[in-house]
């Protein structure tokens, strides 16, 4: 304790003073703390406070002006709307005095489409990202992690173009095969665009599983490269085989971050745009709920109507589409959170 | 039950770095026998070779025999899960399953052998708890987090998760090295207790606790930086502690080690 109020002394010009001849006395506070030098870091720590604080702000801020813009833009288009604007399969906005748009369709196939490229994804990241922290010898590791993350830089432009002229003609018996044969199940039932086009939510899925698939298997490798070496070598001491391993240490750890990774990727297959826009073909009849429909989603139906964005109230129909997207995203965000804070560890 | 162990010219490399320089040593049935020795000396590998988690390092590898009552471990029809299953291991830092319960951790090595019976596995949970005298502190909360208990209590769980799949041999990496000196205690008391049963071999960095539970001792040292660690000597443990054969080990234990 002595030796400790000396060093501390030494610290503080001002706390020589009487104290120096009796060591075991407890210095009063205000001697050795030196009042100067905590006022100095009371300063700093304030300045950092705020600008942290202020960070914080500056985010929330922008997320809530951003909802604000949509809504304010889009409520004007909302009461002058003429048809159901959640279960409309309508989206015709060319005579601004009479407004008929509904989301039913957009929600569908924005939905059914990014649901699909999940199920592809999620499966395949997670197997890659098993075999580059678990089975990869470590000189494949590298040059294999790099052309996972390669496939993020494509521009979406590309995936599109790939999706319609190669993927989609491709996949062609595929998707005939499946709808001969699995038809009876609504969601392979014929949908409203045609098959043998490519251009339906079958193709865009996979192109959006593509897509998604870096960022995935990204978080998942990331998390599951942290699994603590002495869980795997308590599991492998136990008489575990790796796959067992796997299994009691590694899934349960990376779970919740494979979860989350899952719905960053699920939050970009919802907004994709230009990838999709190229896709999908346009339908002429609502949407059966098939993954043979064609159609739009909303970012896809947004860009699609872009250069019309003339008059107030058509354009408002749009934004208040893109509303719809923003409030959706959150949604998935917020289920990540929940799911990433381990609310449901126990699966 | 409770087999003896031989290593005969064992060398153990981690790639190219030769770690320890060709060991042999007897390890009898139901006694307690120390590895001790400085920081870097090949003890805690040594122990690594006995149950083949040697190998688990990338790059690491073994050369030599490892006989398991006469039957060599690195033989290549021999597979390493199943050596891990006969040879137990407790390591340094306490590491329960995070996310098991106290009563999944214990049986957690069952299970992996395949035992599915749930009577079964909680009468083996008791026993190994009781084994690893944790049984009254954890009876009531069976069913909460390996990692909620003391880190003493998780040393203990550790090692009935060791005892529960009954192994011939139970390895100890510097069990104690994480714990205070109650928990301490109640580990080599424990240690005394399982020798009836084990042959049990434990690294540790205090020669006090190699004195209290060991019977044979292994000093380990190593010459330079850079160099292999070697057996310098093996012997009983009260030999090596009141009259040791050679000089470097009278030098280490009498701390005028350098």
């Amino acid at each position: 304790m002595t030796d400790e109020n000396e060093v501390m002394t030494n610290t503080s010009a001002d706390s020589r003073k009487g104290q120096g001849g009796d060591p075991g006395a407890e210095p009063p506070a205000s001697s050795w703390l030196g009042q100067g030098e905590a006022a100095k870091h009371r300063r700093a720590d304030a300045l950092f406070r705020w600008l942290a604080t202020g960070s914080g702000i500056a985010v929330v801020s922008a997320v809530s002006l951003i909802g604000v813009f949509l809504l304010v833009q889009a409520w004007p288009s909302l009461q002058a709307n003429n048809a159901n604007f959640l279960f409309s399969s309508e989206f015709d906005t060319r005579d601004a005095e009479n407004l008929r748009f509904g989301i039913r369709d957009l929600l569908v196939v924005t939905v059914m489409s990014s649901a699909f490229a999940l199920v592809i994804a999620m499966p395949l990241a997670l197997g890659i990202a098993l075999f580059l922290t678990q089975y990869a010898p470590p000189a494949v590791r590298r040059p294999f992690g790099y052309i996972i993350d390669t496939l993020a830089a494509v521009p979406s432009i590309v995936y599109g173009l790939w999706g319609i002229f190669v993927l989609g003609p491709f996949l062609v018996p595929v998707a005939l095969w499946m709808n001969r044969n699995l038809g009876w199940i609504p969601i392979f039932a014929t949908g409203n665009v045609s098959i043998k086009g490519g251009g339906t939510i079958f193709t865009a899925g996979i192109v959006l599983a593509v897509m998604i698939l870096p960022i995935i298997t990204s978080v998942t490798r990331e998390v599951f490269r942290q699994t603590p070496v002495k869980h795997i070598e308590g599991a492998l001491a136990l008489g575990a085989t790796r796959w067992e391993m796997i299994r009691t240490t590694v899934l349960p750890f990376g779970r919740s971050g494979y979860i989350a990774g899952s719905m960053l990727g699920l939050g970009r297959a919802l907004g994709e745009t230009v990838a999709v826009l190229v896709v999908l073909r346009i339908a002429s009849s609502p949407a059966t709920f098939s993954i043979f429909d064609g159609g739009y989603t909303f970012a896809s139906l947004i860009a699609s109507a872009a250069h019309e964005f003339v008059h107030p109230l058509p354009t408002g129909a749009y934004i208040a589409a893109g509303l719809v997207l923003f409030i959706l995203t959150f949604v998935v965000n917020a289920i990540a959170r929940t799911i990433a804070n381990g609310k449901m560890q126990r699966l | 039950m409770a087999k003896r162990i031989d290593v005969k010219d064992v060398n153990i490399y981690y790639g190219k770095f030769r770690a320890v320089d060709d060991v042999t040593l007897h390890v009898p049935p139901k006694q307690v026998t120390a590895f001790i020795g400085p920081s870097g000396c090949g003890k805690s590998t040594m122990l690594r070779t006995l149950n083949r988690m040697h190998e688990v390092v990338p790059g690491a590898r073994v050369e030599g025999q490892v006989l398991l009552d006469g039957e060599n471990i690195y033989a290549s029809s021999v597979d390493p899960v199943q050596v891990r299953r006969t040879v137990g291991m407790v390591f340094q830092s306490p590491n329960p399953f995070p996310t098991m319960s106290i009563r999944d951790n214990v049986v957690a090595g069952l299970k992996l052998a395949g035992t599915r019976n749930k009577k079964q596995l909680d009468e083996i949970a008791e026993q190994a708890l009781r084994g690893a005298n944790l049984w009254n502190e954890v009876k009531d909360r069976l069913s909460k987090p390996g990692g909620g208990l003391s880190g003493g209590q998780q040393q203990r769980l550790c090692i009935a998760r060791a005892i529960a799949v009954q192994p011939d041999v139970l390895l100890m990496d510097e069990p104690c090295s994480a714990l205070d000196p109650i928990s301490t205690l109640a580990i080599e008391d424990l240690i005394s207790e399982l020798k009836k049963d084990y042959t049990i071999v434990i690294v540790t960095h205090n020669m006090q606790q190699a004195a209290r539970v060991s019977d044979e001792t292994g000093f380990f040292n190593v010459p330079g930086v850079g160099e292999p660690g070697r057996l310098v000597e093996f012997n009983d443990t009260e030999k090596i502690f009141s009259n040791p054969d050679e000089q470097a080990t009278e030098d280490y234990i009498s701390g005028r080690f350098g």
